[in-house]
């Protein structure tokens, strides 16, 4: 187990992580222009891993492949020990514990912070089933221990409309937990939040590595830093570092990318 | 964990105290005050309900459960349906048919076999869909079952390929405008654009009787508080909160796993069931159906009469169509030549000045008065320090 991990209960399992995420050898291409070009990337199970690159660097088409909105040219997916995610389709990603935030928050605006936790919590989609349905105990406690995950508590009954950008974030990150997603990817989770909201997001971040494998891609450098994780910076459609913060930030290669433009 | 587990759902009963009591004195006012002003009261007392009241308001009732079934699919759904006249009249045909049917050999021509309509046209025997109608449980049972398969068939065909917004509206409006063509035609065995009228009586009770009128005011009270409950009931549900969202959100909807068809879909049939039974309600009390009800113009005043009131409320629907259809009996009655201009006008004045009606209004005003009271107790304990 490497030393990033190892703070997070994971301690009772001292075999080596397991592989939970493995992009193989993926091109994908726009007419004729690689947005990825045999991109290759290991995230392991109950990891937290940060990616960062210049606009443009396929961070965003990176995630459209794995949650199967982007089908690649090239190259294979596979998620848990054999199932090769490039072959299924969105739906069926989502359901095999594959949850994704999307840059723009849509929470639901008219429902309150609770109601849009009950609509995403794991109950039948049925029509008849949700016009008699009944919130059960293990849904109001998994609805109790996302607020208090996501920092929600005392806004419970606040119209999302109501909240801040960051609160809207956190609501949208709380209607992917509550289905206990194997892996997050986060999509630029703190673009346009304050200082403080991105303080708080780094800690709710932390709070949930270990439970979940997490993939963040993100800009901001001192969040990135405030995470301490493993940090991996694509360009040009393929990995350029990988490595600790201070590692890739000294890489020849990054600084150069970075200043370069 | 948090909280004290029992504070988290918030607590959904159909009605607050408030609303009860509200829907109670409503109810009562019109199915015990009202009548027994017109039938106990002598007339010419000073608190006398002129009979013609009766069936006018009786017809209001009507209108507002038609706006209801409006507000659940517009309010909630967000389906703009400029159709849902069709439903109303197809229900209000099915009543006709079977009171058509009442009237037996007391017909112009005396033929016990066949309508009128159908004599004059030389008809030698009943078309295959006017059996059963002289039985009322069966033309009870098609009020409901006609516009919601018509409902159903037009909903699916354009939820499922995701027609939303003004393209829906669009659709519903020629749906109705085909029904009204279709309805038209003599052979189509619906009386023409004459319609359906000289009725004789209803389930055994003579259709132009006081006490009968009475009878049908109460019955449409009964009716608009029923489906009141009901759409009450549908929006306070799981489901009422994903048709909220389905309106705010589609396709997050969908991400989420919901069938958004099977939602909208529910809510399209559930209103226009609705709004076929205020149909086979209102067709007695004005003693005629006719293709005119399913002019498109028909269905558009139904979508403003939720908007006068304030969409999304139920309560709201409820008063505007009666505000509406008060202000609409009294103008074309005093200054017919007036009355498209002030449905212009109102169109314009909802759209700009009142987004949320005249509830939003009474809501706005409330808060600020609230608002003001507060300052002014501040002041005042300011002022005594
Ligand atoms: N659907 C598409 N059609 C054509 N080009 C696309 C498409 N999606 C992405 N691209 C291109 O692929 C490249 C990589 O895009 P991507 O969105 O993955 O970058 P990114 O790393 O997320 O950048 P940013 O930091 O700006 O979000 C960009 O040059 C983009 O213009
Ligand atoms: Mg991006």
């Amino acid at each position: 187990m490497s030393a990033a991990q190892s703070e997070n209960g994971r301690t009772t399992t001292p075999r080596r992580a397991e592989t939970l995420l493995y992009l193989d050898g993926v091109s994908v291409s726009f007419d004729g222009f690689k947005a990825l070009n045999e991109l290759s990337l290991v995230i392991d199970r109950g990891e937290l891993r940060t990616v960062i690159g210049p606009n443009g660097a396929g961070k965003t088409t990176m995630m459209d492949v794995i949650t199967g909105k982007t089908r690649p040219d090239e190259g294979t997916v596979i998620y848990g020990a054999d199932t090769d995610l490039t072959r299924l389709d969105e739906s069926a990603i989502a359901n095999l514990g594959i949850g994704r935030k999307f840059q723009k928050p849509t929470v639901f605006e008219n429902l309150t912070v609770f109601e849009n936790l009950e609509l995403a919590a794991r109950d039948s989609r049925g029509i008849f089933r949700t016009l008699l349905a009944k919130l059960s105990g293990t849904d109001l406690a998994r609805i109790d221990e996302t607020l208090a995950t996501t920092g929600l508590v005392e806004h419970r009954h606040r119209q999302a409309g109501a909240l801040s950008h960051g609160q809207k974030q956190w609501l949208e990150i709380g209607m992917l937990l509550i289905h206990e997603p194997q892996i997050l990817l986060l999509d630029e989770p703190v673009a346009g939040m304050t200082d403080h909201e991105t303080e708080q997001t780094a800690q709710l971040i932390r709070r949930l590595t270990g439970k979940h494998t997490l993939v963040v891609v993100e800009h901001d450098m001192q969040f990135v830093r405030d995470l301490g994780a493993r940090v991996t910076v694509l360009h040009e459609g393929s990995v350029l570092a990988e490595g600790s913060i201070d590692h890739v930030q000294a890489h020849p290669r990054v600084i150069e990318v970075y200043l370069g433009r | 964990m948090t909280d004290t587990p029992n504070d988290g759902a918030p607590r959904r009963s159909l009605l607050t105290p408030r609303g009860w009591a509200v829907f109670l004195a409503f109810g009562f006012a019109l199915v015990v005050v009202l009548p027994i002003l017109n039938r106990v009261v002598v007339t010419g007392s000073f608190t006398h309900v002129p009979d013609y009241l009766i069936p006018l308001i009786g017809k209001y009732c009507t209108y507002a459960m038609l706006a209801l079934a409006m507000d659940l699919i517009w309010g909630y759904a967000g389906i703009l349906s400029l159709g849902q006249g069709a439903f109303f009249a197809l229900g209000g045909y099915c009543m006709g048919m079977y009171l058509m049917r009442q009237i037996g050999d007391r017909g112009v021509y005396k033929n016990a076999q066949l309508p009128d309509f159908m004599v004059f046209l030389n008809w030698k025997e009943l078309p295959w869909y006017w059996h059963g109608f002289d039985m009322f449980w069966f033309a009870a049972i098609m009020v409901v079952l006609v516009p919601g398969a018509l409902a159903l068939i037009v909903g699916w065909l354009t939820f499922r390929s995701r027609v939303t917004g003004v393209y829906l509206s669009i659709i519903t409006q020629a749906m109705t405008f085909a029904l009204l063509l279709a309805f038209f035609r003599n052979n189509m065995g619906f009386g023409g654009n004459n319609g359906l009228t000289d009725f004789k009586d209803i389930l055994g009770f003579p259709i132009q009787a006081q006490s009968t009128r009475v009878g049908l005011l109460i019955a449409s009270a009964i009716g608009l508080g029923a489906t009141y409950l009901i759409c009450r009931w549908i929006v306070n549900s799981k489901l009422g909160r994903v048709l909220l969202a389905v309106r705010d959100a589609e396709s997050r909807v969908r991400f989420l796993g919901y069938s958004v068809t099977g939602a909208k879909l529910f809510v399209f049939v559930v209103a226009a069931m609705l709004s076929g039974i205020a149909g086979a309600l209102y067709v007695p009390q004005v003693g005629i159906i006719n293709p005119g009800e399913f002019s498109p113009a028909a269905s558009i005043e139904i979508a403003l009469w939720v908007a006068v009131g304030g969409r999304g409320t139920l309560a709201g629907a409820v008063i505007g169509a009666f505000l509406v259809n008060i202000a609409k009996t009294w103008l074309t009655g005093a200054a017919p030549e007036i009355w498209l201009f002030f449905l212009g006008l109102l169109f314009i004045v909802v759209t700009l000045l009142l987004p949320r009606g005249v509830v939003g209004l009474v809501a706005d005003q409330r808060e600020r008065w609230r608002a003001r009271q507060a300052a002014r107790q501040a002041q005042a304990a300011e002022a005594a320090t």
